[in-house]
């Protein structure tokens, strides 16, 4: 990975360095989302990011007030896509580990968040979403721990493993969870002050699907805010250092195995919240919901979105809720029966990992970003040129 | 005790169905340091060719024949078209490239055959031999499936060992730059390797649904245990491959058979095998080099 | 030992222009190679001939292995040409060098540890096809201790004997070039001495010639009829042996002796 980002490494190396000052963070972070420093938004990382934080507010209450109900759900599904997709972006892109095993973990947010809605008098929906974060964590953390002394193809098969072995608990603990059937989810209820703001807004009707829309854009917005956070703090330089240079960082005293469980166990929360809102909005939790292909759907979204920015792992997000009704349409058009159709969305997964790893590694926004970038280099005079570098996107 | 025989002979015989599908890993990690993901897949879509050419009215062994060449022309333009323009490059790609190959064929062979289970057939017979009265696990089936695993071996070890290609295949595997200087065709070399590879992996995807059924998504557990069974003999070693896959099959079988429904718990069993192999020996049981990290 | 091949080669090589013997087997015309941005030839030129070693001296970093390896094939360079007994090889591919008669033993001697000594051999016999026992046998004579080993894994053997291993496995290839990486490198000055006394046996029994890297710059110098000195990718001197050898402040300056 490190050479098709080599201004990223060349940043991380620098932000190694100077490491102890944070004036300079910002500049350093090469892979954020809103990194251009266009010039209305605040030069420092945190005010930045609360503005860009409540203009996504803003834009996803219009967006979610003049959509029909079923673009409602498109968007609640998007939001658990790109829940999990941010937190893997971060462990793939940043800290340069691979998982498969998030869609293992995303059940272990989702049967967590059934089981406490199974209850007589459910718990505060954020207290049940916290409790799946919790949980999803603490098997990420296991995983994590092995996982760190793994990396490529070992780290690859060992993930695999994971999602194919554990949704084997589910059936074997089926008085539990529900066994093949898996378990059906109630809907938690909609508070009444959502239903006065929906009105004072738009004048719309609150429906519950509207409610869990709300719930998963919210949480995406709060997961991409603390992400977008973590990976300017110099929690994200170290990983990329860890990640770039990984012989420097040893020496340099890094203790390589914790900051790679860190990552791991900061991914595996996203994961449970996002299996935690998937539940929700399916209103089911159940082995065929997390199958190898919805972790292979996420790896696609970051390969599309180019390894390591969250800004990518939300388009790539958006192609997996959009591309699928696309070309499963199309498919129906050249006469394919409707199962025969439905796989026409994972072989655009399969075709895509292999076109953009071939073609176009650094991903979407990543070949972009290098495009400008070398553009800006060239275009400046040497010192500009470093500048841009340093930079970065 | 007969219950415990019966048991060990089941998971021999899977066992060495899992050596096969390792041994196929094993070959192309060793030319290409690259572990084929895509190899349950494509094993899968050539035992569904066999099963087409058998629905059409061919014999088996007809079947077996087309589905093994299918393999290796698979394998090898495999290799030529997606595999040669990341080889070398960083292990990650080449990963998610095996990864995104092992999605969109089983997506394919869904579109191409469809996604309900189908039963496929095997040429010999599945009741168990009697011995002294009472029914053993071990059937024709059984014995056809461990003979031709063990024939399929036995053809590799002579091609590496006393052919001028198999040579030159080991070379170009273990030395690529030194094979070229030597004036080795290295490229074909590695074409062939995964093209053998294939036919091995193949072999395993047939043998493995004789008399059971087929779906697309059938060899998903296989790529796991194929994978557990490689790095359980360290997946540098052939020999290693096969110990790996007879244990694995072993551990496997007594899970499922001593466990009160143990078979939900197969995968998971798997799971904590590879877990406790990596940490304690990354190298694998076998390995000679002891300072390879996994 | 040193001095009589120095004085003959000192006619016979005039660097530039000079008589255009067809002795001179290989010729590398203003090569130049990159690493990326990195510059590791620039623009070097050099002839080999026919029944001589041609020594590339330099220190630690000057573009030595990177010059056999472009001349190989192994490094694509940004200019210049390789010139194999007339014919342009620049662009040929790496593996069809043996068969045009270049050997190339790389740097860290290149045995393919996980073979045996004899396969070893074997893969270096392979392009030419059928190959007869005795002429392995010859290998085996010339170099009595890898005969010993030739059923072990070639990791087992000492450095020497892995030096005795590729060159003997280079010759097997019948070549008229043979290109060699700093052969002296870890080994016992005696075995350098007796692994060098041979080479030039088969230099003057058969006419073979050799470009021979090192940074050991005496015993190359000892044994080479000619000297071609890098520095920072470039060729700072080409002159005898034995000129060179004479020549306090050149040694002093890029050879260190
Ligand atoms: N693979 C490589 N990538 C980048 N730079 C290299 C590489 N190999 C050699 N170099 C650089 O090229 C120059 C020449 O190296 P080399 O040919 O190995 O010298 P020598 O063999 O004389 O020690 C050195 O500056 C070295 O750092
Ligand atoms: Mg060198």
């Amino acid at each position: 990975m490190s050479d098709l980002q080599s201004p990223t490494s060349a940043a991380a190396g620098k932000a190694t360095d100077d490491a102890p000052t944070t004036s300079t963070a910002g500049a350093n972070a090469p892979s954020a989302p809103t990194g251009t420093g266009r010039s209305f938004l605040p030069q420092s990382t945190l005010p930045r990011h609360l503005v860009v934080l409540v203009l996504s507010a803003v834009l996803a209450v219009v967006l979610l007030e003049v959509s029909s109900p079923y673009q409602n759900s498109q968007i609640a599904t998007l939001s658990y896509y790109a829940i999990a997709a941010g937190g893997l972006t971060v462990l793939t892109g940043m800290n340069g580990q691979i998982s498969l095993g998030h869609g293992a973990l995303m059940a272990a947010g989702a049967y967590t968040t059934a089981l406490f809605l199974d209850a007589d008098e459910p718990l505060p929906l954020p207290v049940i979403l916290l409790a799946a974060i919790v949980v999803a964590t603490v098997v990420g953390a296991l995983v994590g721990v092995a996982a760190a002394r793994l990396h490529g193809p070992y780290l690859a098969g060992a993930t695999l493993a994971l999602a194919v072995g554990l949704p084997g608990l589910a059936i074997y603990f089926h008085d539990i969870f529900g066994g093949e059937q898996g378990m059906r989810v109630r809907a938690p209820q909609a508070p009444d002050a959502f239903e006065s703001f929906v009105q004072t807004v738009s004048g719309n009707n609150a429906s519950s699907t509207k409610w869990l829309a709300y719930v998963g854009v919210i949480c995406l917005l709060i997961t991409y805010f603390f992400l977008a956070n973590l990976v300017r703090s110099r929690i994200g330089r170290t990983w990329r250092a860890v990640r770039d240079q990984e012989v420097a960082a040893e020496l340099a005293g890094i203790n390589l195995g914790a900051w790679r469980v860190l990552a791991f166990v900061v991914s595996a929360a996203a994961a449970g919240l996002a299996g935690g809102v998937l539940a929700i909005v399916v209103r089911l939790a159940a082995p065929s919901g997390f199958t190898l292909v919805l972790s292979l759907a996420l790896l696609t979204a970051i390969v599309i979105g180019g390894l390591g920015s969250l800004l990518g792992a939300l388009l790539g997000s958006a192609l997996l809720v959009f591309l699928p009704p696309f070309v499963t349409n199309l498919g129906s058009d050249f006469g394919l029966n409707g199962t025969e159709a439905a796989q026409l969305a994972p072989f655009v997964y399969g075709v895509v990992l292999i076109v953009a790893m071939i073609f176009a590694p650094a991903g979407f926004v990543g070949t972009i970003r290098l495009r400008r970038m070398t553009a800006k280099a060239r275009r400046g005079s040497a010192a500009q040129a470093k500048a841009a570098g340093a930079n970065g996107g | 005790m007969d219950y415990f025989v019966n048991v060990t002979i089941t998971g021999l015989t899977q066992g060495i169905i899992y050596s096969a599908f390792a041994l196929a890993l094993v070959l192309i990690w060793r030319s290409t340091r690259i572990v084929n993901f895509a190899q349950g897949s494509m094993a899968a879509a050539t035992t569904f060719i066999a099963l087409a050419l058998i629905q059409a009215g061919q014999s088996y062994w007809v079947a077996l024949v087309v589905a093994l060449v299918s393999g290796f022309v698979l394998g090898a333009l495999v290799e030529r078209v997606i595999i040669r323009p990341v080889e070398g490059g960083p292990e990650l790609n080449a990963v998610i490239v095996t990864l995104g190959l092992f999605v969109a064929i089983q997506a394919l062979i869904a579109i191409i055959f469809g996604s309900s289970f189908q039963s496929f057939p095997t040429p010999f017979g599945v009741r168990g031999f009697q011995v002294g009265g009472s029914t053993i696990p071990l059937t024709p089936t059984s014995l056809y499936v461990i003979g031709s695993v063990l024939i399929t071996m036995a053809l590799l070890v002579a091609l590496f060992r006393f052919t001028r290609v198999g040579l030159a295949m080991r070379a170009s595997a273990f030395s690529q730059e030194v094979a070229r200087l030597l004036g080795v065709k290295v490229g074909g070399m590695l074409t062939l390797g995964w093209g053998l590879a294939a036919v091995v992996g193949s072999l395993s995807g047939l043998l493995i649904a004789g008399g059971g059924f087929v779906y697309p998504a059938y060899m998903d557990s296989l790529i796991v245990f194929g994978f557990v069974a490689a790095i359980i003999g360290g997946l540098d070693s052939p020999v290693g491959a096969i110990v790996g896959g007879l244990i694995l099959g072993l551990a496997l079988s007594y899970v499922n058979g001593y466990v009160e429904r143990g078979s939900a718990l197969v995968s998971v069993a798997a799971l904590v095998i590879l877990i406790v192999v990596l940490l304690v020996r990354p190298g694998g049981l076998f390995s000679s080099t002891t300072a390879r990290r996994a | 030992m040193a001095e009589t091949h120095g004085s003959t080669a000192m006619s016979a090589t005039g660097t530039t222009g000079g008589t255009a013997t067809t002795t001179r087997l290989l010729e590398v015309e203003g090569l130049s190679s990159a690493y990326g941005p990195v510059r590791a030839l620039d623009g070097v030129s050099l002839s080999a001939e026919a029944g001589r070693i041609t020594a590339v001296l330099g220190a630690n970093g000057a573009g030595k292995t990177t010059l056999l390896r472009t001349i190989s094939g192994l490094v694509r360079p940004v200019a210049g040409r390789v010139v194999l007994d007339g014919e342009d090889i620049t662009k040929a591919s790496v593996e069809s060098m043996v068969g045009r008669g270049m050997a190339h033993v790389p740097e860290g001697r290149g045995v393919i540890a996980e073979l045996t000594v004899d396969e070893n051999l074997r893969v270096g016999a392979l392009f030419r096809g059928k190959v007869g026992k005795d002429e392995f046998d010859r290998v085996y004579d010339l170099f009595p201790r890898i005969a010993e080993r030739r059923n072990n894994a070639a990791h087992t053997l000492s450095g020497g004997e892995r030096q005795m291993l590729v060159i003997g496995r280079a010759l097997l290839a019948k070549p008229r070039v043979l290109l060699l990486d700093e052969p002296s490198l870890g080994l016992a000055p005696r075995i350098v001495a007796q692994i060098f006394g041979l080479l030039r046996q088969l230099v003057d029994a058969e006419g073979l010639s050799v470009l021979l890297v090192e940074q050991n710059a005496r015993s190359a110098l000892s044994v080479a009829d000619v000297g071609v000195v890098l520095n920072l990718g470039r060729v700072v001197v080409t002159d005898s042996a034995s000129t060179l050898m004479g020549d306090e402040d050149l040694r002093h300056a890029y050879l260190g002796f």
